[in-house]
């Protein structure tokens, strides 16, 4: 498997963009740059603009204000038959009176190239997504599965800069899409192509991508690694977004050039990193994670703070558990995550336990 | 329908045997006795006289007296006859030139129709029946107005210099039983054009030029081919019906647009020759259906497509 050096070069910048549907604004001032080689997704909720920026990336539509620039280029002017991008469709869209080898070839026959070039690489776009010998098969006779990597070969064999996919997952059932998942991760890490993914599964962007843009209402609200998205949302809504976080109100006591000093309510008094944007005195949010609280089972466990809880309900998923707690002797609920061990019996409701957790566990978000 | 073989265990048993329909289906009489008037009615209608045309055309006529025994002369006059051949060869030329006139024109108004239409859809469709307000023959007379020697077309000509003496090749003769026929077909030729265009996924479209084509191009590749199969019920809706047309030729085509139907009207009627007739009716019926059929298999691989 080769894979280009990852460069820091820039494939795609995007500078400024705004889109108006009538009063509808789906894109309010976006601005990002994707790097050569990346596997970049758009995540957010339905109508939070990630297939409208994926349109103009591809040219399907144009931006009111603000330009699309692709290796280097403006795109403004360029129609989506002349951009550098190919794009494997939600519905796939697959001619449903050609077979499989002329979807597949369809963009060549423009080049006129030989017809013998033409069904090698037809057979080469084939056999990258694992569907030898399906050439001759018609259209009609595919399944789901097979559709999208038909979608695919089809636009892989045009050598985009960039390849972009509007929810390609999203008709597929669950065990074929996390099948699919890794396929689509090792075929880009093999092609080495640009992959702008758009989706509004969260798991699906934590598990392939390089980088992901998290959009709601037209505009980013946050762009980082998978890593840097789990373990830092900036936003509540972000971090609500992105897996189950307990949300717990809290009251800045001292806010130095080194350090947050906050009262947690039901979990106590703990110092964060430094903050420029929170003053002292201020009520703010903090986050935390399911699996960063624990049930000490033993009497013996110790973690860096400890309390008190009651279990409120508990939800059997096999490899986990999720409590619900009732925390201390306060309303605050949370969710608190366990991975059932051996040894490790499920809590029923009622049950007094004692949680622990880590100061480092907890995320202070802005508003 | 599911054909069930006897074996140990499952014997036919023997009233089954009796059965007119041996694998009727549970529900299967019902579906029948449902069917039954429409299917009474056509059998009546249709294939009753159709039967009496055939058994018309193999008996001959000796002046009053009709000669039922069974022969093939007629058919053999039909086929040798030099005026019927020149009939016939018109009728399907000029069908086959009205089919593909109405054809080129429905397409573009269907195009615009399912691109264009939005909203306004229904109000466009709606417009296009406004013709059939009126009756045919009204429809036919209003064409000899417009194309007459001293008609609208050459008023206007004359009035604006563009030339110096009325045309007089747009009226009694196979030219203007065209421009009629295409004018008073394109409405059938529009709707199922307009219902296969509108059927086309519009990410099908994306994903053409997507890969490269520009607009002509994916007209060529997607949308054409894919609107094939109401560019092949517009042509046989338009080419079978207009092959035996007799108001058309009879009202517009002068004596060089008559067609293959006046000549069966005139055995039935003045030549008294009812079987001459009949198959006269029977060649122009068999000879329309190869026709068909062989453009249906022409076109088989745009119609076996499923959306």
């Amino acid at each position: 498997m080769k894979r280009p050096q990852k460069t820091n070069k820039q494939i795609i910048n995007i500078k400024g963009v705004e889109k108006q549907f009538g009063d509808v604004t789906a894109l309010n001032g976006v601005s990002l740059t994707i790097k050569e080689g990346e596997f970049f997704s758009l995540l957010g909720p339905s109508g939070c603009g990630k297939t409208t920026l994926l349109r103009m990336i591809s040219g399907f539509d144009s931006p009111n204000l603000g330009s699309v620039y692709i290796d280097g280029s403006d795109m403004t002017n360029v129609p989506p038959n002349q951009r550098p991008t190919n794009m494997v469709f939600q519905s796939y869209a697959i001619f449903p009176h050609l077979n499989v080898a002329e979807n597949v070839g369809y963009g060549l026959k423009k080049q006129k190239l030989p017809k013998d070039e033409i069904k090698l690489r037809v057979e080469e776009a084939l056999a990258l997504v694992d569907l030898e010998g399906y050439g001759a098969r018609e259209a009609h006779a595919l399944s789901g599965g097979q559709r999208q990597r038909v979608a695919l070969a089809r636009a892989l064999i045009m050598k985009p800069k960039v390849l972009l996919l509007d929810e390609p997952l999203s008709a597929l059932d669950k065990k074929l899409r996390e099948t699919m998942q890794g396929e689509l991760r090792k075929l880009q890490r093999t092609v080495g192509i640009t992959f702008v993914l758009v989706t509004h599964d969260q798991e699906e962007a934590l598990t392939m991508s390089d980088r992901i843009a998290v959009m709601f209402d037209g505009k980013i609200a946050q762009l980082d690694t998978p890593e840097g998205l789990y373990k830092r949302p900036k936003t509540k809504r972000v971090a609500s977004f992105i897996g189950v976080m307990n949300f717990i109100p809290a009251k800045v006591i001292a806010s130095t050039k080194t350090k947050l000093s906050l009262d947690v309510e039901a979990l106590g008094k703990v110092d964060v990193g430094a903050s420029d944007t929170i003053k002292s005195g201020e009520k703010i949010t903090v986050g935390i994670r399911p699996e960063m609280l624990t049930i000490l089972y033993e009497e013996t466990d110790d973690a860096d703070n400890v309390f008190s809880g009651i279990i409120v309900s508990a939800s059997y998923y096999g490899d986990m558990t999720y409590y619900e707690v009732e925390l201390g002797n306060t309303a605050i609920r949370a969710t608190v995550s366990m991975r059932n061990t051996a040894g490790r019996p499920v809590l029923r409701a009622g049950t007094e336990t004692r949680i622990g957790w880590g100061y480092e566990s907890i995320t202070v978000l802005d508003g | 329908m599911r054909h069930e073989t006897p074996s140990e265990e499952n014997p036919v048993k023997p009233w089954r045997k009796l059965r007119f329909f041996p694998s009727m289906q549970p529900g299967g009489w019902s579906g029948l006795a449902l069917i039954s008037p429409p299917f009474a009615y056509s059998l009546l209608m249709l294939a009753a006289p159709l039967l009496l045309v055939f058994l018309l055309s193999m008996w001959t006529q000796n002046y009053l007296e009709l000669d039922r025994t069974f022969t093939i002369t007629n058919y053999k006059e039909a086929a040798s006859e030099k005026l019927y051949q020149v009939l016939m060869a018109r009728s399907v030329v000029i069908s086959v030139i009205v089919t593909i006139v109405t054809v080129l024109l429905a397409y573009p108004i269907a195009y615009y129709i399912a691109f264009f239409g939005g909203k306004r859809k229904a109000i466009w469709l709606l417009l296009i029946t406004i013709p059939f307000w009126t009756s045919y023959l009204i429809r036919v007379f209003l064409w000899k107005v417009i194309l007459g020697y001293n008609g609208v077309v050459n008023g206007s000509l004359l009035g604006m210099g563009f030339i110096e003496e009325p045309l007089t090749f747009i009226l009694y003769n196979a030219n203007a039983v065209v421009i009629t026929l295409a004018h008073a077909w394109a409405p059938f030729a529009i709707l199922p054009i307009f219902v296969s265009i509108s059927r086309i996924d519009k990410s099908l479209l994306e994903a053409a030029r997507d890969l490269g084509d520009g607009p002509l191009r994916r007209f060529l590749r997607v949308t054409l081919p894919l609107s094939m199969p109401g560019v092949v019920a517009a042509s046989l809706i338009v080419f079978i019906p207009t092959v035996g047309d007799y108001v058309t030729p009879r009202l517009l085509g002068g004596t060089d647009g008559l067609m293959i139907a006046n000549m069966i009207q005139i055995q039935f009627g003045k030549a008294n020759n009812a079987p001459l007739g009949s198959a006269l009716a029977v060649s122009a019926m068999v000879i329309v259906a190869s026709i068909s059929i062989v453009f249906v298999l022409l076109n088989r691989r745009f119609l076996k497509v499923k959306g």
